[in-house]
């Protein structure tokens, strides 16, 4: 059963198209993210879906019922913002409950669901302070309990972590991560930060331009992006890509520069392979070195230009047959500039778009 | 001895670090008065003074006798200290036909301003929070015509405003001051509270409406008790405008309402009988009195609230 439906979905402000003809299912208990750069329309979907913004065109259902003139507090939601947006002037307490109120719960069963919300979230100390008593991580976990008292099936995250610092996103992530496990509700969480999509969801969808690019779980995402720009999007260092072209056949091989790739063992999407302008796509971390670049069925040598050591692993910069190239290395790997170093990869592991339309081949 | 060579050894030392008072360390020291400065600060006394003189001079006046007056020394503080102008000032100068002084004012004006203040900050916040978080279709061209309306000098809409409060039966009575005072107060209460509205961050409306809270709920429980500088900073504004006023009270509230301000003109005004200016300085002083507290008593607070209006965040 699908717990949110959203069928032939727009909305245009004036002459701006935001939302364009958007379809998209989420089952019950799935945790969705919607992924994107900044602009691309995903807070406004989920605007939409919360009833905060009103259609110009397309359906919501919620749990197969159409709610799409109905208002946000029947819509059976609950929704967590990036601000926060706790109410200053009341306690925790009060922010919890004031949704309750309106809604006429009787008080016995309001101080129940708190009391529950603030175990799951571990505030029960917080209750009686002030939104500007509280720290970030405290104030978002106040911000999800207002969420979870209204007992609904479907959470909405709007970049709930976006204002907190490194390691609390971290702590913070896990923790909503848990709290989908406990709960098993539906989660649609609306983010920009590719490792916070990449650890939460079950299901990726990539938003560019008002459009949903690719929709599926997150290693097809970051194996197999279906173009250009997904590829070039997931992924820190992002994929090196290298232009030349592509020869069809047996053996089909990529061509740039003076190079020749044996891409026999790539396995060619929908229409196949074809002649013509390709990019070939392959990331920085899918790059060995020494030994194990000998064991890969394409290796070259290459001189290092820049390192940049990270701790954990060290960036290498340095240029393939005249195109930028980065590779990944593990972070104690001595490695200098001018060094001279073996790299190799697997074709399996590479992605291959069509140039100008920039889709996956 | 060994002890008092050591100390004498170690005292240039102490003298040497002494003798570098301008290497930088510690707490950056308070800066002198430079000549700028000084410049500055004389100037603003000059013009503290030049300000201040004429409210000198009236409190001198007011506290003097009519013989006195008549001597001519204006700035001379008084050789007899008399409070009966004020007095005859509050109970007994004449309005007009009526010798009761400007007590009768003085009510009218709290009369008349205390609802008007109190119905035009209520209306505009209304307003101002419609405007910004429940957007219809025109809003903004509607917004664009009340902040119009605060461009047009109000003599030009005086006379329709009469036939308009004749029409409506309310004219020169207290309801049709407090009519007039709403509209006028209007543009620029509305703009005041749009503005400070639009720079409360949306998330806190949405999560409002989410909660299942309704456009007065949203209002009167979350918008209004974080808004209260904005709303000190409309009373100021309002309470002052209301109470300064001479032209609307004049003509809307009629004879039986005239506000202060009237009647301080027909006290000052008067052709008939001996000039008193004591008594003159004194209820011009006691009409200003109302006003001139308020921005002592509420001054910090206002600044703060166009403040927090002005500037996001």
């Amino acid at each position: 059963m699908n717990s949110i439906e959203i069928k032939d979905l727009s909305l245009r402000f004036g002459e701006v198209e935001v939302l364009k003809n958007l379809n998209l299912s989420i089952h019950k208990g799935e945790f969705l993210v919607l992924l994107g750069s900044s602009g691309c329309g995903k807070s406004t979907l989920l605007n939409c879906v919360a009833g905060l913004l009103d259609l110009s065109h397309g359906q919501i259902f919620i749990d197969e019922r159409n709610v799409t003139w109905e208002e946000p507090k029947d819509r059976g939601i609950g929704m967590v913002f990036q601000s926060y947006a706790l109410y200053p002037q009341m306690s925790v307490r009060g922010n919890l409950s004031f949704g309750l109120k309106n809604a006429g719960i009787p008080k016995a069963e309001i101080a129940k669901r708190i009391q529950r919300a603030a175990e799951i979230l571990q505030i029960q100390d917080l209750l009686h302070r002030k939104p500007a008593a509280l720290s970030g991580g405290q104030r978002q976990r106040v911000a999800i309990g207002r969420a979870l008292v209204r007992d609904v099936d479907v959470f909405l995250f709007d970049e709930p972590l976006s204002n907190l610092d490194a390691k609390l996103r971290a702590d913070l992530r896990v923790e909503i991560n848990r709290l989908h496990h406990r709960l098993k509700n539906t989660m649609i969480y609306v983010t920009h930060d590719q490792i916070e999509a990449m650890t939460l969801a079950d299901r990726i969808a990539v938003m560019r331009d008002g459009n949903i690019l690719q929709l599926d779980v997150p290693s097809q995402i970051y194996n197999r992006p279906i173009n250009k720009y997904i590829a070039g999007f997931i992924g820190s260092p992002s994929m090196n890509f290298l232009e030349g072209k592509l020869s069809a056949g047996d053996n089909p091989s990529f061509i740039f520069g003076d190079e020749r790739f044996d891409m026999s063992r790539y396995r060619f999407d929908g229409e196949g392979q074809q002649n013509g302008a390709t990019t070939l796509g392959v990331r920085p971390e899918h790059i060995r070195t020494g030994n194990a670049a000998q064991e890969m069925p394409i290796s070259r040598n290459i001189v290092v230009e820049v390192v940049e050591p990270m701790g954990s692993d060290t960036l290498v910069r340095t240029h393939l047959a005249g195109q930028e190239f980065r590779l990944r290395m593990d972070g104690l790997a001595s490695v200098n500039k001018g060094d001279n170093l073996l790299v190799g990869f697997d074709p399996a592991q590479v992605s291959l778009f069509e140039t100008t339309s920039e889709q996956r081949l | 001895m060994t002890s008092e060579l050591l100390h004498d050894q170690q005292k240039p030392r102490t003298y040497s670090f002494d003798a570098r008072p301008h290497e930088p360390a510690g707490a950056k020291p308070a800066k002198r008065l430079s000549p700028a400065r000084i410049m500055i600060y004389s100037l603003l006394f000059v013009a503290t003074l030049y300000y201040l003189l004429p409210l000198y001079v009236m409190v001198m006046t007011s506290l003097k006798g009519l013989p006195e007056i008549r001597l001519g020394n204006i700035f001379s503080p008084p050789m007899k200290l008399t409070f009966a102008p004020w007095v005859k000032a509050w109970d007994g100068a004449c309005t007009g036909l009526y010798c009761e002084g400007l007590k009768v004012g003085f009510w009218n004006s709290i009369k008349i301003t205390v609802p008007s203040t109190i119905v035009s900050i209520a209306v505009a916040s209304v307003n101002g929070y419609a405007l910004t978080n429940w957007k219809f279709k025109g809003s903004e061209v509607f917004f664009a015509i009340l902040i119009f309306g605060s461009f047009i000098p109000y003599q030009v809409m005086l006379f329709p405003l009469v036939i308009i409060t004749r029409e409506l039966g309310i004219f020169g009575s207290l309801s049709g001051i407090v009519f007039i005072h709403t509209i006028f107060g209007m543009p620029i209460l509305t703009l005041l509270f749009r503005n400070y509205f639009m720079s409360l961050p949306p998330e806190l409306f949405k999560a409002a409406r989410v909660d299942g809270a309704g456009f007065w709920r949203i209002f009167l429980v979350i918008l209004v008790p974080m808004s209260l500088p904005i709303f000190a900073v409309a009373l100021i504004l309002q309470v002052t405008g209301i109470w300064n006023d001479f032209l609307f009270g004049l003509v809307f509230a009629g004879l039986k309402n005239f506000p202060m301000t009237v009647q301080l003109n027909n006290i000052v005004n008067a052709t008939q009988g001996v000039k008193e200016y004591n008594v003159n300085m004194a209820a011009a002083l006691l009409t200003g009195l109302v006003p001139l507290s308020i921005y002592f008593i509420s001054g910090k607070l206002f600044v703060r609230g166009i403040a927090a209006g002005a500037v996001k965040g």
